[in-house]
């Protein structure tokens, strides 16, 4: 019966014409794919990509050189020393991650008690260098800079469930 | 001796301990922050409550006798409460700046908010603000998060004899304070920085430059005086961040001084990262080979009695033992160790140490310091001889000018040698109180023999030692102090030559010296060398490297594994912290090197072997950490004294050595202590 039951079926291109059929019921579906880079995907707010320095509204820049992060960092990828700033503030004088040993685990936005550190939406750094990987402090606080707003409504988005 | 029960476990205590010491000795663990061993007791913090039974209240573990019967509970619902209560109050006016707070990760009220604490605050007025007080260079304040312990104030009276620091006001109100706003005027005030459970008082120089786990602690022994204090040296990378006390009854107990824990910034200002070689009368850098080249030519045809050497105060054992050996195989002898003049006396081991020990201070009850100066040739060991004072029988007398309060009350007896000889011929009844003590202490300073008749002075005190019965088989109460870390060391090693340094200075002024080896040797007139040819190894560009022909850099004390002996001839080992800068080696393995290029290569290759030969130089090096009278003897030359009054050789307790000379916190000190100086000559 089985032997049969084959039989039928490869000579009736059961198979094919199944294949068809899902393909064409597809045709009328939405698509999937974006047309990236022109198209993107939705990102979460949770989602971890490049770092950024924040600072506050009046400018001040918010890493005041607790060095949590670096503390906690699992890749050692962050850098960090301080000193008192002439007016006595604590602040750093180098703040460096290395973007190639950073794994995005995202401990060190978790670590920051003041939300200076944060793992921001963009994902689209690659670079022609190593080198341009090497992220100092004056990179990082553009970086803030530039995705403020973005940055910003993400921490307001997630306010709730910290 | 009371037998009680805490925690169901049985425990014979001594009588006259506290609760909290009991539980300690029980293996169980009580919060604290006002409580500290070495200080009087306060009980204000209330961190310490445990339960008594048949007592209606929790009491404080830390101010109540232990007593017969008695039964304590330290793991009740009662005092989880109470602790739980007493961390919510002291949390109320605690401002939540761990993050920029240089204690965060080391500090008492952290680890206990943790172990102890609620997790949150019911607390939502607004906290007391206390503006900072300005303490000088060293310490710095941030007196919103004092938790009033007053464990600073209790130092500053008890230890560091200044009462400089006080609590006003009560209650909400009451802060610490200095009455009149001032810098501290101790040698010891760092300790205030330890000693503080919370982020109240930090160190100033060390102001947000790390946090403790960042850093490797090393074990070390500090060469800033001659008492050998022992320390931890914290290092991040290759830079010496700071360096703390460790425990040592004997010695240090846990205090250093501000020397010590401060002048390390200078580890890192004028170093000397490469050989120079003096061409035209300017100093070139070049290569070791080169450097080593010049020495090897300049020596070839020089004869050995026409070589010396001279070793500085901050030298290791083995550089100095290297040295010595290199020196014999060139054929000379002149090895000299007292740059300062000091007429001390090398040939018993009783003649140059301070024979009843550091420790032996708590056990004197007549103690004479004769030309010393201790608060600023050894801050930690004045500490001692206070606290001798505060336990009350003791009669201290001084002979020598010194210009300041030593923070405890002596009879001024005289500024020179006369005053010596009245003492020891009876016109002065301070003869009296040393015959009449059990354990009568004679402490001899530099000040009284870095001069012409130092070996008089010596051979007088040796005498009058004698005659007070000073000098017992269970007891030896003639101690020299001295203030050079590497000068008991030099002396085992025998490291004297005939006429001094005087006699070095001369054979150079005449000719008879053509080349003298500076192993870090700065503290003297480098203008006494005359025309002589000027080796120079040392770590730092002082007044030595800026006379020399031809430098060798080398390490310093942080930077090299070495065995030092104290002014009380305890042998003790330093460990490694970091590495010399740039091409600086370590000082034995530069003399090994030079040995090789001037064809009489020494028999070591490795400090394990360097170490055998100190052993067989001399076999005290063999016996780490431990402290015992030297052999006895006729020493001293007896002869006629003159009349110039003993003066400390210390003229500036911030600047001593190359390090704090290059030291920048040492400079800001010295500013202060002179500002005050003024001040203190205006009115």
């Amino acid at each position: 019966m089985a032997f049969l039951d084959r039989t039928a079926r490869t000579f009736l291109l059961s198979e094919i014409v199944a294949g068809f059929v899902l393909t064409l019921k597809y045709i009328f579906k939405p698509k999937v794919t974006v047309n990236y880079p022109f198209e993107k995907g939705p990102l979460s707010p949770r989602f971890r990509g490049e770092h950024a320095l924040r600072r506050y509204s009046n400018g001040e820049e918010r890493c005041i050189a607790c060095k949590l992060c670096e503390a906690i960092c699992p890749a050692l990828a962050i850098t960090i020393e301080a000193e008192p700033r002439a007016d006595g503030s604590r602040r750093t004088t180098r703040y460096d991650i290395d973007m190639t040993k950073c794994i995005y685990c995202g401990y060190c936005q978790e670590s920051c008690p003041v939300d200076a550190i944060v793992e921001g939406p963009n994902f689209e750094f690659s670079t022609e260098t190593r080198e341009e990987l090497m992220y100092d402090k004056e990179k990082l606080l553009a970086n803030g800079d530039r995705w403020e707003a973005e940055i910003a409504a993400n921490l307001a988005a997630e306010a709730p469930y910290r | 001796m009371p037998k009680m029960k805490i925690d169901g476990i049985e425990i014979e205590v001594p009588a006259g301990i506290s609760v909290l010491q009991a539980c300690e000795m029980a293996g169980i663990e009580i919060p604290r922050f006002c409580y500290h061993e070495r200080l009087s007791i306060a009980g204000n913090c209330r961190m310490c409550l445990v339960e008594q039974e048949k007592a209606p209240k929790p009491i404080a573990s830390c101010a109540m006798p232990v007593m017969e019967g008695m039964v304590i509970h330290t793991n009740t619902p009662m005092v989880k409460k109470a602790r739980n209560g007493v961390m919510e109050f002291l949390l109320i006016n605690h401002p939540l700046d761990c993050p920029i707070c240089d204690q965060g990760g080391e500090c008492d009220l952290q680890d206990q908010a943790m172990a102890y604490g609620y997790d949150r605050s019911r607390f939502h007025e607004n906290k007391r603000a206390v503006p900072d007080k300005e303490l000088g260079p060293l310490v710095k304040t941030s007196m919103n998060r004092c938790i009033q312990c007053t464990r600073c104030v209790r130092f500053a009276t008890e230890v560091a004899g200044i009462e400089d620091l006080g609590a006003t006001g009560r209650g909400e109100q009451m802060e610490i304070t200095t009455y009149v706003q001032r810098t501290l005027t101790s040698e010891l005030s760092g300790n205030i920085v330890d000693l503080c459970p919370v982020g109240a008082l930090t160190s100033k120089p060390y102001a947000f430059n790390a946090r403790p786990w960042e850093l490797r602690k090393t074990q070390s022994i500090d060469v800033m005086d001659a008492l050998g204090s022992n320390i931890r040296i914290d290092t991040r990378g290759r830079e010496v961040m700071r360096v703390l006390p460790r425990i040592n009854e004997d010695i240090n107990e846990e205090w250093i001084a501000d020397k010590t824990r401060h002048a390390i910034d200078g580890l890192k200002r004028q170093r000397l990262d490469r050989p120079y070689v003096r061409r035209n009368g300017k100093l070139q850098p070049v290569d070791w080979t080169e450097a080593f080249d010049v020495i090897a030519t300049r020596l070839k045809d020089v004869a050995g009695a026409k070589i010396a050497a001279i070793v500085g105060d901050q030298c290791d054992a083995e550089a100095m033992l290297a040295l010595k050996d290199l020196m014999a195989a060139l054929g000379s002898s002149a090895v000299e160790c007292r740059q300062d003049g000091a007429q001390l006396d090398a040939s018993v081991r009783g003649a140059y140490l301070f024979n009843a020990g550091i420790a032996g201070i708590d056990r004197a009850d007549a103690i004479l310091l004769v030309g010393a100066n201790p608060r600023w040739e050894a801050p930690v060991l004045n500490a001692r001889i206070r606290k001798r004072y505060l336990a009350g029988k003791v009669r201290i007398g001084l002979i020598g000018e010194v210009p300041m309060d030593l923070t405890y009350p002596v009879e001024r007896l005289g500024h020179g040698p006369s005053a010596l000889d009245d003492v020891a011929e009876g016109r002065l009844a301070f003869l009296d109180a040393l015959k009449g003590a059990k354990n009568p202490m004679i402490i001899l300073g530099q000040g009284a023999l870095c001069r012409p008749d130092g070996a008089a002075v010596l051979a007088r005190t040796r005498v009058l030692a004698e005659s007070v019965n000073a000098v017992r088989d269970d007891w030896n109460g003639f101690c020299v102090l001295h203030t050079a870390a590497a000068r008991v060391a030099a002396l085992d090693l025998g490291l004297v030559t005939p006429g001094g340094i005087e006699g070095v200075f001369a054979g150079c002024e005449k000719g008879d010296i053509e080349v003298v080896y500076l192993l870090a040797a700065d503290e003297f007139d480098m203008k006494r060398l005359g025309k002589a040819f000027v080796i120079y190894q040392g770590h730092h560009g002082d007044a030595g490297a800026h006379r020399a022909d031809v430098v060798l850099p080398g390490a310093a004390y942080a930077e090299k594994p070495g065995i030092y002996a104290n002014t009380e001839g305890r042998i003790q080992l330093a460990r490694r912290a970091g590495f010399p800068p740039g091409e600086a080696r370590e000082d034995w393995a530069i003399l090994r090197a030079l040995s090789a290029v001037l064809g009489k290569k020494l028999p070591y290759d490795s400090l394990d072997q360097l170490r055998q030969r100190l052993v067989q130089a001399n076999p005290v090096f063999a016996a780490l950490d431990r402290q015992e009278a030297g052999a006895w003897g006729t020493f001293g030359t007896p002869g006629a004294m003159g009349d110039a009054p003993f003066r400390s050789p210390i003229a500036n307790y911030y600047m001593t050595c190359p390090i704090s000379r290059a030291s920048q916190t040492m400079a800001a000190c010295t500013a202060v202590r002179q500002a005050q100086q003024q001040a203190l000559a205006a009115e």
